[in-house]
């Protein structure tokens, strides 16, 4: 006769926790409106607000001037551990003081094998770059990967080297 | 009020009066089955787009939201897309089984499908042993899951087909005695005869205690047989990847794809008709007001509604429950699903004899 | 010519049942990336389980002999992707001990909380999968909408939802962001009221227990001798948490209990994590408030240089016992560096405990080991 009554119970617990299992699942359809936490994202991208330590890729801020403020001294090269970044600098005469001087001529930036660990940046001793937060990176072409931050024609902010 | 009778007459009339016999009920076979055929398509996409939807919502999502207005364009899309996509076959494969397939599934949802009352005098086939036809004609389709399975020459192909072997074999006792049960009560294995004999209230109500406990073993036993969620054995993707149909591409997956959907429609259909009264408006004997209202509101709604909220429950399972194992599967039936049933229709049998039922 | 064995053409010889191989993975929705076991399979009862590893190599231990200790760090992001950050404190920990640096109590109340929400967010995505690989798929959604706070958090304090890269040696990156507080009480609040879901749906549910009660019973003498660490080695009873053990960080300063179970079966294992969780949540909810100030970093050398020596630091992570062993012969990159990953060890003993089992125990049973390809192969 136990056996009866186990037989009988486990039915009625299996179906208990089954009607448990789906009354969450019916809580969640049923307050659909309130509950659904996914976005559509390419139609909310002019509300899409990323943090502001997110770290989408390198840039280079420039000044309304077209000045930054990098000086070329290879210091978030080294801190790199990928060989992201690739500064090709030379030995110019100070248009001012005469003297030959190290400026960046093309600060590559080769987006494809960076990882974003941010260690570039506290490298820096000049907060030359900063971690933007767009994160759109899709090209149809690779070679459109490698960038070149330093906009044509800019030159180094007066008093960074100080 | 909403009575086809006199249309489909008319149209029958107007047949035979203007051709031969033979012709004319060649026109109506033709005129039937493009019907059919169409609602067939219709029914596919409507159901695949409730699914993702209704999927969607449980899980916290908005589901395809792109094509059309909220998606509704979207089967549509997806249907072209597998028209267009190339059908690639296994090299090994049993060819002809392989192509055979599908359409022994397909065919034998359509078959069953035939049956439908969808509302007064708007059934296509309405023989004396309905219920007997459905349940003959929607184990064939088991035969073509085998089919897949072995001429896909895959082993995980094969290990779902044998798996749905043992299910739908097994699964099939309690489908029959579930509906066995209310056949007691209705005396008619006539579809159109069981609707009629629920004008009074639907046989779940009438029925009260065994009628309700043969609803849950059909919709859980019939859940089982169409091969859905918690029961999706032979598909199972986790462990099988794609079961039966993963060497499949293209137009012929979508047909194993669609026949799990108007599958789970006939079931619904079977549902409706068998407990809820089909078409049948909610009538409650002796309010002739309330019966009154409930009658304006057309059959072949009643009809859709009904076989929508059975289809939904059936949603709510495969999107709530973990997926059985196989020996637990078999447990269920033989050693659960199957001694309820038979208890069932004895209880079923002693409250017919006693007259213990509503509205004898 | 091929001489015909006579016994074979008996009829009755013909039909019997032959084992056969297949091969799960490498691409299989339920191997959680590139994961190859072959199996030997009489019918449904798997015989024989053989992982093949390999398929996500990235020789990440050779990368790091020629990385300076401040990028070997973020390698170790890409090992154990879902506890990247007790990964980070790890190599951190190794470095700060052997330069013999103590760092503030700031920055090891700010790393526990964090390291408390990796393991969170590792183990809601476990609980989501767990039920996908179970074939209920909608608790993959209900598990990714709670990680979804938690790597919001991330997002907002370390400026990376997944590879966080918040350590250096010596301390952190930067200080937590002003909201991070808030957000994380948001969060325990709002996960106290989800984590009794989560039981409704799948721990009680009858299919579900039906599927993993004494299902792949794992012996504590298994546990030992395979050395099957974290919440699966502690479901068979092995006391092996490090942060009992070997306390870093404030562990030895939050009172949590050890979740420890004797049972040793798949259900075992999945209660330990749903446990554990809780544990989480209250150390998390006794440290939120108490931040103490201090610096968050301590002065290093630019080029850090390790002592030469060998120095080893082991820690908790979502799966269990990581360990750090570093070989410095004084230059700036370790001479070798070897990761002890727990889903190394915790992988192996799948041979021993899933034979016998059906093909759907066998998915089970990987899913409650909580396996991490990237972290196996490294």
């Amino acid at each position: 006769m136990n056996s009866v009554i186990k037989y009988f119970s486990d039915i009625a617990h299996g179906v208990k926790t089954l009607w448990k299992g789906m009354m969450v699942t019916g809580y969640y359809i049923s307050h659909a409106r309130k509950e659904i936490i996914t976005q559509q994202y390419p139609e909310n991208r002019d509300t899409l607000q990323m943090f502001n330590r997110f770290r989408g890729e390198v840039i280079m801020p420039h000044n309304e001037d077209n000045e930054h403020r990098c000086t070329g001294c290879q210091a978030c090269e080294i801190a790199c551990p990928n060989g992201t970044i690739e500064i090709i600098w030379d030995r110019k005469p100070d248009p001012e003081t005469g003297k030959k001087k190290k400026s960046i001529h093309t600060f590559v930036y080769h987006l494809q094998m960076c990882t974003m660990c941010a260690l570039c940046i506290p490298a820096c001793p000049t907060d030359a770059i900063i971690m933007g937060q767009d994160f759109e990176h899709a090209v149809t072409d690779r070679s459109k990967l490698t960038k070149i931050l330093n906009k044509p024609g800019s030159k180094l902010m007066k008093g960074v080297e100080e | 009020m909403y009575d086809f009778t006199d249309l489909v007459r008319s149209i029958h009339e107007s047949l035979v009066a203007s051709l031969s016999p033979g012709m004319a009920a060649l026109v109506e076979w033709i005129i039937i089955g493009a019907i059919f055929l169409g609602f067939f398509a219709l029914l596919g996409l409507v159901l695949v787009y409730v699914e993702r939807k209704v999927c969607a919502f449980f899980q916290l999502r908005l589901g395809p939201m792109r094509v059309g207005f909220w998606g509704t364009a979207q089967t549509l899309a997806d249907t072209l897309k597998l028209l267009l996509k190339e059908p690639i076959m296994n090299k090994r494969a049993d060819k002809f089984l392989f192509n055979f397939a599908p359409f022994i599934i397909i065919i034998s949802s359509l078959i069953v499908l035939s049956v439908t009352p969808f509302a007064p005098g708007l059934q296509a086939f309405d023989i004396n042993i309905g219920l007997f036809f459905v349940i003959a004609i929607s184990s064939i389709g088991v035969v073509g899951i085998l089919l897949a399975g072995w001429a896909s020459n895959n082993k995980y192909s094969l290990i779902g087909a044998m798996r749905s072997g043992a299910q739908i074999v097994s699964y099939e006792l309690s489908v029959g005695l579930a509906l066995m049960t209310m056949v007691v009560l209705t005396g008619s294995l006539q579809l159109s005869e069981i609707i009629a004999s629920q004008a009074d209230g639907w046989w779940i109500f009438k029925g009260h205690i065994p009628a309700f406990i043969a609803f849950v073993l059909f919709i859980v036993a019939s859940t089982a047989e169409v091969n859905r969620g918690p029961f999706d054995l032979a598909e199972a993707e986790s462990e099988l990847t794609a079961g039966f149909h993963t060497e499949y591409s293209g137009m012929k997956f979508a047909f194993f794809f669609l026949a799990e959907f108007v599958n789970m429609f006939i079931v619904a259909v079977i549902a409706a008709t068998v407990f809820l009264g089909g078409w049948m408006p909610f009538h409650i004997g002796g309010l002739d007001g309330f019966n009154q209202i409930m009658d304006f509101i057309p059959p072949i709604l009643w009809f859709f509604g009904k076989v929508a909220f059975i289809i939904f429950l059936m949603m709510w399972f495969k999107w709530t429950f973990p997926r059985l194992r196989i020996d637990q599967l078999l447990t269920l039936e033989w050693k659960y699903l199957l001694p309820l049933n038979l208890m069932n229709i004895v209880l079923m049998a002693f409250v017919v004899y006693m007259g213990w039922y509503f509205g004898n | 010519m091929e001489v015909v064995d006579k016994d074979k053409t008996i009829p009755g010889d013909a039909l019997k049942s032959q084992e056969y191989f297949v091969n799960m993975g490498p691409q299989h929705p339920s191997t959680h990336g590139v994961l190859r076991l072959v199996l030997t399979i009489d019918g449904e009862i798997v015989k024989r389980i053989e992982p093949h590893i390999g398929y996500i190599h990235r020789s990440i231990e050779k990368m790091c002999e020629k990385d300076s200790y401040r990028q070997i760090v973020h390698l170790t992001d890409r090992m154990d992707y879902l506890s990247c950050h007790i990964n980070n404190v790890a190599v951190c920990l190794a470095v700060e001990n052997a330069l013999e640096i103590e760092v503030s109590d700031r920055v090891k109340v700010i790393r526990t909380i964090i390291d408390e929400l990796t393991r969170l967010a590792s183990h809601q995505l476990w609980w989501g999968v767990m039920g996908m690989d179970l074939g209920a798929i909608t608790t993959f959604l209900y598990g990714f909408r709670d990680r979804e706070m938690i790597t919001d958090i991330f997002e907002e304090t370390c400026g990376a939802r997944l590879t966080m890269n918040y350590n250096k040696p010596g301390g952190l990156m930067f200080d937590i962001h002003p909201n991070f507080q808030k957000r994380t009480k948001e969060f325990v609040e709002h996960f106290k009221k989800k984590l009794p879901e989560y039981d409704q749906l799948l721990t009680g549910n009858v299919i579900f227990q039906e599927r993993t009660k004494g299902i792949g019973v794992m012996s504590k003498e298994d546990a030992i001798a395979f050395g099957v660490t974290g919440p699966a080695g502690r479901a068979s009873g092995f006391e092996c948490d490090i942060r009992k053990k070997n306390p870093y960080h404030v562990y030895d300063k939050v009172e949590f209990n050890e979740v420890l179970l004797t049972e040793g079966d798949s259900f075992a294992r999945y209660k330990a994590r749903i446990q554990e969780m809780w544990e989480s949540l209250s150390i998390i909810e006794q440290l939120i408030d108490n931040i103490p100030e201090g610096p968050i970093e301590e002065k290093t050398n630019a080029v850090i240089k390790l002592p030469k020596g060998e120095f080893y630091q082991r820690v908790e992570t979502a799966r269990g016992d990581f360990g750090v062993y570093v070989i410095s012969d004084g230059k700036k990159s370790p001479y070798r560096l070897k990761f002890r990953s727990p889903g190394f060890s915790n992988l192996f003993i799948l041979d021993k405990i899933a034979r016998g089992s059906k093909i759907a125990d066998l998915v089970a049973i990987m899913s409650t080991l909580d396996l991490v390809m990237p972290d196996i192969d490294r």
